[in-house]
């Protein structure tokens, strides 16, 4: 029999506002404070104390539950979760359940299948948790509790069952990164755990098409994923296992798992009885969230650009290719620079810099750990860079010389040219001195050549080059090249 | 000036503070000795604060001499504050072993409200548990005694408060009101007590019990001690995101008259005043001597200028099983955090799971624990619908009653509690009884107006019986106004107790 994946998505995204969801006390990069630094009574949930909305956090939710084409809720309810866990100060996490903050959206995925449009359930705002380490020191175990990251916004944001494979799942998830990088309220950052992803995964029989679908198979899901790469192994190996499991007459359980990044298998963190109960009810110490009309509107005019639709709109106005087109728009900050960059120079052609960017720049960019905010070469600078090349002042050569050392002064390209002295020589003249010079020198060659190899072009061209030490203009080398062969010929 | 400086009511002290007959220092020291007298017989008090009182009580009078305090309307009030409400410095143990040792870093905003005009906190008073009960003898910490008759009980769960003023330890002190535990301690022990409007005044610092329903309010002897107490911690406060921002009563000490803002005041008659008498109140078994006494006291009310009207609240009949779904629903949430893990004591274990069992298991008593399993229950998949939601939409019935009375009339006049002050251990192995101590109280709660006890009697035994008159969302200062004139004209709230 031949199965079939059915996937959705949950992903908890924080939101990078100044301070926590209820209190004062500032978000944190827990990976770097010292525990239990950014605490306070509120969210170390001392009684008698009381949470207070931080607004920014709805902002930032309602700017995403926009950008993903949702309905936002004029009014919405947070409800207590409850559940015992040490790193739940108040025994309950404030979160929404029957009335989120936003439902009924949806957002265009790209596949080597090509388009596809993946539905979103729901998204609501909830406080995250702390932490846990756990200690084992000479058998005597023990556990350590560290609030910062109690009661940081998170925004849930929970998908239909769209998923149909690993690889839209990584689509999707490499999408709305960059969704909550463009809007910034996310960095991104899945290995310190601000955005988190969790599939759940479940198969069903295929059948023909016009039939009912076949009843889903038992669901299981899979935390702790801290890279795309995890995420996609991890289902792809999800699907395959189940689909043994089910071939062999086997039951797949339902069970929550985890990744092992070492040997790429799932291993079982908690087998599921049955359905937690979280005993759910409204949040009596928070009134409902009223969603004013004119407050969506006015956040809906100051969204950016989304990734999808720049995508669309630099492949189509700067006739770019596809995959430069997606190198491009994965960084809104990429993506500005290179939009700047063909503004300085419109004279230069924009698939020029895009190349340009995207192969020597993101090189270097990668080889010094540097992000484009630490970019000392400003975008006209690139252009003028660019624009140097194409007017054949330059060659490609010495101009990835030229960027190299923009890249490590912030000095300008012509700059650099000038006090180097990297001025391409186009003078037909001297070129011609060049050329003679050479044929002077090697008159075996040149007779090689002119009884038919036809090879041996190329190591005078080369010759003439080191002589220019790399300046002279190949064009114009190669054409005074053939007149005087030629010349020779004829006497 | 020779009297017994104890015997003051709030107005009388500040007065006399004021003229500068009394410092702060004679006044506070004359209350810390009749607290160390009483105490032994009444144990009003959980945690005293003599020193860092009379240190604050010489400041005041430090400033009541170079004027720096003349803008602080309570400058060198000492006041008793129910252990449910943080006070920074102070342990806090809302009368349960599981906070033994917690001393918050912080104030509630209803005392730092009273504290920046100039009160004192002297003390921490007795409450039942985390404030569940009727007659302090589920405090983990010793029962209260009521003033007038040693061998019954204060009422609760605000008894410490309300002993404490009854026995003249304060001139006034501050309680919560969950579903009654302001209004009948204060019936209990013949004081003048104010459940203020649900989101009137600040939860901030308040250690929840039922969050949709707790509200701070004050105890005293006239309403117009309870007024100025009410007027200085009322009003919005950033945070507590369910207070209202509605205009407050703000008080002329002068004329020692309201005056409110809307233009309403203090000074009698009442002409004009509409006060409605509900039949359900009237119904069930209760003491003659307590319906009698409520009966006569509208009748004074009638005589002052009010109209009397005879009104219906017909759901008052399910307040009773309303509340005691959803306050022990919300209690289950909010005593979830006390894991032994943060603050307060612990039972240490190897594994963590048995830390939290251990802990919850035998520091909690057993009335905390019984709503908490309630709670829990109401709350859990496949009975919401049935326990919790039903609730719900009875709660919005209830409501509606009210504001349907409110139509017709501006105040509703009821008695507080079915009996007077009842003998201790009388309701010890019958809970159901116990609960059924507040049900006149309940309503009050669950639609979130204001509610105002206030002594119109004696029965028999010489134990006070106490009226509450309910009013409006945000109308305290009607409910103040009724309550000041009927004290015009009789003196139940200024007898004292013998002791
Ligand atoms: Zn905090």
């Amino acid at each position: 029999m031949d199965f079939e994946a059915v996937i959705g998505l949950e992903v908890h995204a924080e939101l990078a506002t100044q301070s926590k969801m209820f209190c004062a006390c500032p978000v944190v990069d827990t990976t770097q404070t010292a525990p239990n630094s950014a605490v306070c009574q509120v969210c170390s949930g001392m009684p008698g104390t009381l949470p207070v909305l931080n607004q920014k956090a709805v902002e930032y939710g309602l700017r995403v539950a926009l950008a993903l084409d949702c309905q936002i809720a004029p009014f919405s309810i947070f409800a207590r979760k409850n559940y015992f866990y040490p790193d739940l100060p108040k025994g309950y996490q404030i979160s929404q359940y029957e009335q989120p903050l936003a439902r009924i959206g949806r957002m265009t995925i790209v596949t080597s299948q090509g388009e596809k449009v993946i539905r979103i359930r729901r998204v609501h705002l909830e406080e995250d948790t702390g932490k846990l380490t756990h200690v084992g020191r000479n058998g005597q175990a023990y556990t350590l509790v560290d609030l910062n990251r109690a009661g940081v916004p998170l925004l849930e944001i929970v998908t239909e069952p769209d998923f149909r494979s690993a690889e839209e799942v990584r689509a999707y998830a490499e999408a709305l990164r960059a969704i909550l990088r463009y809007l910034g309220v996310n960095s991104g950052d899945m290995q310190k755990g601000v955005l988190r992803i969790e599939p759940n995964i479940s198969l069903r029989p295929v059948v023909a098409a016009g039939f009912k679908p076949a009843l889903l198979g038992t669901r299981v899901e899979v935390k702790n994923l801290n890279s795309f790469r995890a995420l996609e192994r991890a289902v792809a190996y999800q699907i395959q296992r189940q689909a043994e499991l089910l071939e062999a007459g086997k039951v797949v359980q339902q069970v929550t798992l985890g990744w092992d990044e070492a040997k790429e298998v799932t291993v079982v963190q908690r087998v599921k009885e049955s359905e937690d109960d979280y005993r759910y009810f409204p949040e009596p110490d928070l009134p409902p969230l009223a969603v004013e009309a004119g407050w969506v509107a006015q956040i809906r005019t100051s969204l950016p650009e989304l990734p999808y639709a720049r995508l669309q709109r630099l492949r189509e106005q700067y006739d770019l290719s596809d995959y430069t087109a997606k190198l491009l728009v994965a960084e809104k900050s990429i993506a500005d620079y290179f939009e700047q960059a063909v503004t300085a120079e419109p004279s230069v052609p924009a698939k020029s810099i895009a190349n340009w960017i995207s192969g020597e720049l993101f090189g270097l960019m990668n080889q010094a750990g540097v992000d484009a905010a630490g970019l000392r070469v400003r975008p006209a600078a690139l252009a003028g860079l660019v624009k140097l090349v194409s007017q054949g002042q330059i060659n490609q050569d010495t101009a990835r010389k030229v960027l190299a050392e923009m890249f490590a002064s912030g000095e300008g390209a012509e700059e650099i040219v000038k006090k180097r002295g990297l001025g391409q020589v186009s003078d037909a003249g001297a070129i011609a001195q060049l050329v003679k010079d050479v044929l002077a020198e090697y008159p075996n060659e040149a007779a090689a050549y002119l009884s038919g190899k036809a090879g041996v072009a190329n190591f005078l061209f080369g010759q003439v080059m080191k002589k220019a030490q790399g300046k002279a203009n190949p064009q114009i080398v190669r054409r005074e090249l053939e007149l005087q062969l030629a010349e020779i010929k004829a006497d | 000036m020779n009297l017994e400086l104890t015997d003051l009511t709030l107005m009388q002290a500040i007065e006399a503070l004021r003229s500068g007959e009394i410092s702060s220092r004679e006044l506070t020291r004359a209350c810390l000795e009749r607290i160390e007298k009483l105490e032994p017989s009444l144990h009003a008090f959980l945690h005293l604060a003599a020193e860092s009182a009379l240190a604050q009580a010489d400041e005041a009078d430090r400033q009541q001499v170079t004027g720096d305090g003349q803008h602080k309307p309570l400058l060198g009030i000492p006041i008793a504050v129910k252990d449910v409400l943080a006070v920074e410095g102070l342990p806090c143990t809302a009368g349960s072993k599981i906070l033994e040792g917690f001393v918050p870093p912080f104030t509630a905003t209803a005392v730092k409200r009273l504290q920046e005009a100039g009160a004192i906190a002297i003390g921490k008073t007795n409450t039942d548990e985390f404030a569940m009960g009727s007659s302090t003898e589920n405090s983990a910490y010793g029962m209260t005694h009521n003033p007038w008759d040693l061998t019954r009980v204060p009422g609760g769960s605000s008894g410490g408060s309300a002993a404490a003023v009854a026995a003249r330890m304060v001139p006034a002190a501050l309680g919560t009101d969950t579903g009654g535990s302001v209004r009948q301690p204060a019936a209990f022990c013949g004081v003048t007590g104010l459940k203020p409007t649900y989101g009137r005044v600040s939860r901030y610092g308040l250690v929840a019990y039922g969050s949709s329903l707790d509200v701070a309010g004050a105890l005293g002897h006239t309403a117009e001690d309870v007024a100025l107490l009410f007027s200085i911690m009322a009003g919005r406060d950033a945070l507590d995101a369910t207070t209202q921002d509605v205009a407050v009563p703000t008080i002329d000490l002068v004329g020692a008259t309201l005056a409110v803002a809307s233009g309403r005041g203090l000074a009698p008659p009442l002409h004009g005043l509409r006060i409605g008498v509900p039949r359900e109140y009237f119904v069930r078994g209760i003491q003659v001597e307590v319906e009698a006494g409520v009966r006569q006291a509208v009748s004074v009310l009638e005589g002052l200028g009010a109209e009397v009207h005879e009104i219906s609240l017909p759901h008052s009949e399910y307040a009773l099983p309303v509340y005691y779904i959803i306050s022990p629903a919300e209690a289950s949430a909010n005593l979830a955090r006390y894991d032994g893990i943060r603050y307060g004591s612990r039972i240490q274990a190897e594994a963590m799971w048995d830390i939290f069992y251990r802990t919850r298991g035998r520091k909690f008593g057993a009335e905390v624990e019984r709503r908490i399993m309630l709670g829990t229950y109401a709350l859990s998949a496949g009975y919401y619908d049935a326990y919790y939601g039903q609730a719900q939409k009875v709660r919005t019935l209830i409501k509606r009653d009210f504001e349907q009375a409110f139509e017709r009339v501006d105040v509703i006049a009821a008695p507080v509690a079915p009996t007077t002050a009842f003998p201790i251990g009388a309701h010890r192995d019958d809970p159901l009884a116990m609960y059924l101590e507040d049900v006149f109280t309940l309503p009050a709660n669950l639609a979130g107006v204001p509610g105002l006890a206030f002594p119109v009697g004696f029965d028999g035994a010489g134990l006070p019986v106490g009226m509450q008159l309910m009013g409006q969302h945000f109308h305290e200062d009607v409910l103040l106004r009724a309550a000041h004139a009927y004290q015009q004209v009789t003196d139940w709230h200024m007898r004292a107790p013998s002791l």
